[in-house]
């Protein structure tokens, strides 16, 4: 039984694709699976101090699982653009194109034509964001903020024409067929029994489990397996190494013999796609009825700073995307009192941090995490439940500060919004 | 550079829109001159001409606080946030006090700009210590503004119930401001004398001091304006200050002229319409201004539409290609007149060599 308690799967098979960084002591895959392990650890405490079981049940790892996809979809088409050197801020308006076309084909015809149809609305935007970009040399940031009031007005002005007929409302689709989900069965049985024996850190780790392995979508399977592919594509391809030599230095990659203007297309197109796709993730999976106006709700922006936070990686995009994923699911199913028991789980992370640094000698940095864990506990303490328009927005929040935190350890691709003249 | 750069491009990005809008308009069964000529007779009805010149202002001042930004590359994407804060705490701060009626007002706007200047200290300085993008700072702070005023506005805390729907205190009437009443035809806010103000004061600020120089240097090139002493972190601190201050003024004229009151019907989105202003308006108070009423033109008639068939969100796609086209047609005019240049100077250097030989 206790074989169980150290692999999670998802995380584990992606923190094995972490690859070599920098020169450092542990190898890539090794320090993730730490860091899940202490992620874990400190749930399971603190689920278990504050008497707050929602911080590890099955059904909060659900829904944070069906929170993070967008996210994690609209991160991948993130990388795959500023990789390539193009700022894609327009994540959010092709995750519009991606949500209405899915739901118009989807009516139609069923859940895998609407899965395609969203990717292509996407690459579309995708498209039209490289013309502007790599053609015109548009500002990469304008050109983002015009395809976000395109994607939102083409698909309001569609919507009217198209659903209202159906539907009868011009910011609603009429209901979408959804994909059918599959649970790995016993195994999802058993792990319930587990966590419902309510065990110090084994029932946690099963609840954990449980929600990682039931309800599972094959969008969801696509989206995780797409970390994986994305990773072989960028860093072990030679396409690849040429699409990101146009993001760090296109000069050179031109010199060397690179189309450096069809690999930017490429990598947008895909960026678009992507974010398609992750407009999917918010409609073919069961829960919603079908396209809403407003239903993205910002996660482009969202699927833009998981990859910041993840270092432009794709396993640490896949680690922002689970983190914000797990604040929302966990806000949405538990509110105010659930999160308060998060930040009681970060400050004993936070005690764990400050161990580490007292051990390296980094007198500053222990002072600083020192205070922030104060302010954490001071937050827990005073309050007894945190109101719903503030826990809301829990997921921005912890962007600000993860950004704060660790933005000056990060490395964009160097050539990264930069305009690129052929010649 | 001359009037060819300057008005080319926006009516070669007006025309394109009209362009894509007809093509959308045909696709779907519409007539696009009966549509555009619905919208245009629709400025003479009703008090569509003076909600033209009031939304106009609003956007105005939203566009001016991004322009700020935008002179030294800086992207103030939280106009937004920061308006929105503003409001609703001016608003609180407003309908909480008592005083004398000028003063009262001008307590308001201080306390507007006081609160936007405030939200926009907070992306300036997590990219001064800690370089954050004020890209995605700004993005995040949007949101927690909109549930750090969903949440004040709440019954328990400043919110009153009105009808069915949640709202400030209401403003004394010693805090409103008359507007310039044309009968019929509606009545001017008083506050739009506050926009026209804030662009004369813009330009004096870009083009007649020190620090407008400064500003529009570090933005042309950081590393040369910091050899040439400027504080770059400062400037940056600075200008997201002013925007932020700028940005807290936004909803003045409508929430002094008309409302008096903050409510969860405000309209949203003046952050992000101040964003494609801006970029309409080339960042020149005079530009930014024609793209203002541009905008609140589309928005004001697009009622119109309605009545001979189309659907009116027929208007954000034209909206939308407009801001793309005109960067874009930006662009292309720049890159001719570079080579038109070019090709001049070749020919120069080519006639003197001759003369040499």
């Amino acid at each position: 039984m206790s074989a169980v308690v150290d692999t999670p799967q998802s995380p584990d098979s992606a923190a094995f694709l972490a690859g070599p960084g920098p020169k450092r002591k542990l190898p890539g895959w090794s320090v993730g699976l730490l860091l899940v392990a202490a992620a874990i650890g400190a749930l399971s405490t603190a689920s278990y101090l504050t008497g707050v079981p929602q911080l590890t049940s099955s059904g909060t790892f659900q829904t944070a699982v069906q929170l993070a996809m967008p996210i994690l979809l609209a991160g991948l088409g993130g990388l795959w653009a500023e990789r390539a050197g193009v700022v894609n801020i327009g994540l959010e308006g092709m995750m519009i194109m991606g949500t209405w076309g899915g739901a118009w084909a989807g009516y139609q015809w069923g859940p895998w034509a609407g899965l395609v149809a969203a990717a292509v609305f996407g690459a579309l935007g995708g498209l039209l964001h490289a013309i502007a970009t790599v053609t015109f040399g548009v500002n990469h940031i304008v050109s983002g903020v015009a395809i976000n009031l395109l994607g939102a007005g083409v698909t309001k002005y569609l919507s009217t024409l198209l659903f209202q007929p159906v539907s009868h409302n011009p910011r609603e689709s009429p209901p979408v067929p959804k994909f059918d989900t599959f649970s790995m069965q016993p195994l999802g049985d058993w792990l319930a029994e587990l966590e419902n024996e309510q065990r110090v850190g084994i029932s946690d780790v099963a609840g954990i489990l449980k929600g990682l392995v039931t309800g599972v979508s094959p969008l969801t399977m696509l989206a995780i397996l797409l970390v994986p592919i994305t990773y072989l594509v960028l860093w072990r391809s030679r396409f690849g190494l040429r699409l990101r030599s146009c993001g760090e230095n296109p000069v050179a990659a031109e010199s060397l013999g690179v189309n450096v203007y069809l690999h930017k297309y490429a990598a947008v197109i895909v960026s678009g796609a992507l974010a398609g796709l992750g407009g999917a993730a918010l409609l073919l999976n069961p829960g919603q009825s079908g396209y809403l106006e407003n239903q993205t709700n910002g996660r482009g922006y969202i699927g833009l700073a998981a990859m910041i936070f993840g270092n432009w990686r794709p396993t640490g995009l896949l680690g922002g995307a689970a983190l914000f994923g797990y604040a929302d699911g966990l806000q949405l199913r538990s509110g105010g009192g659930a999160v308060l028991a998060l930040l009681y789980a970060a400050v004993l992370a936070l005690g764990v941090v400050v161990i580490w640094q007292l051990w390296r000698r980094r007198w500053v940095a222990t002072a600083v995490t020192v205070s922030g864990a104060l302010i954490l506990y001071w937050v827990y303490w005073s309050f007894n439940e945190l109101p719903s328009q503030i826990t809301t927005y829990l997921p921005h929040l912890v962007t600000l500060v993860v950004l704060a935190v660790s933005a000056q350890r990060l490395r964009p691709p160097a050539a990264n919004g930069v305009e690129y003249r052929r010649g | 550079m001359n009037a060819r750069a300057v008005l080319l491009p926006p009516l070669l990005a007006i025309i394109a829109a009209l362009l894509l809008c007809s093509i959308a308009l045909m696709i779907s069964g519409g007539n696009p001159l009966e549509a555009f000529g619905a919208m245009i007779a629709q400025v003479g009805r009703g008090t569509t001409a003076v909600d033209i010149v009031n939304t106009g202002s609003t956007y105005y001042l939203a566009a001016l606080a991004v322009a700020i930004g935008f002179q030294m590359k800086l992207f103030n994407i939280g106009v937004e946030g920061q308006y929105k804060l503003a409001a609703i705490v001016a608003m609180i701060a407003g309908g909480a006090v008592a005083l004398p009626p000028v003063l009262h007002t001008l307590f308001i706007l201080v306390v507007a700009a006081l609160v936007g200047a405030m939200w926009a200290a907070i992306p300036a300085i997590l990219k001064i210590t800690r370089g954050v993008n004020e890209v995605i700072s700004t993005i995040m702070l949007n949101w927690i503004a909109t549930g750090i005023a969903a949440y004040l506005i709440q019954q328990s805390v400043f919110g009153e119930l009105r009808g069915n729907n949640l709202g400030t205190p209401v403003v004394a009437e010693s805090g409103w401001v008359p507007g310039i009443s044309l009968g019929g035809a509606g009545t001017i806010f008083g506050l739009v004398v506050l926009a026209v103000l804030a662009g004369v004061g813009y330009w004096v600020l870009m083009n007649r001091t020190r620090f407008g120089f400064e500003l529009r240097a570090s933005g042309e090139s950081a590393t040369a304006a910091t050899a040439g002493g400027v504080n770059a972190k400062k400037m940056v601190l600075v200008a997201m200050l002013l925007s932020g201050a700028t940005a807290g003024l936004v909803a003045m004229p409508e929430l002094l002229g008309r409302d008096y009151t903050y409510t969860l019907n405000f309209p949203a989105a003046y952050g992000f319409t101040g964003i494609a202003v801006a970029l309409l308006g080339r960042n020149h108070p005079v530009g930014i201004a024609f793209g203002a009423l541009l905008w609140a033109f589309l928005d004001k008639s697009s009622v119109a539409l309605e009545n001979v068939g189309v659907p009116k969100e027929i208007v954000t796609i034209m909206q939308g290609s407009i801001v793309l086209s005109v960067v874009v047609a930006y662009e292309v005019v720049r890159r001719i007149t570079l080579a038109a240049e070019q090709r001049k100077v070749g020919q120069q250097l080519g006639t003197t060599d001759e003369v040499a030989a």
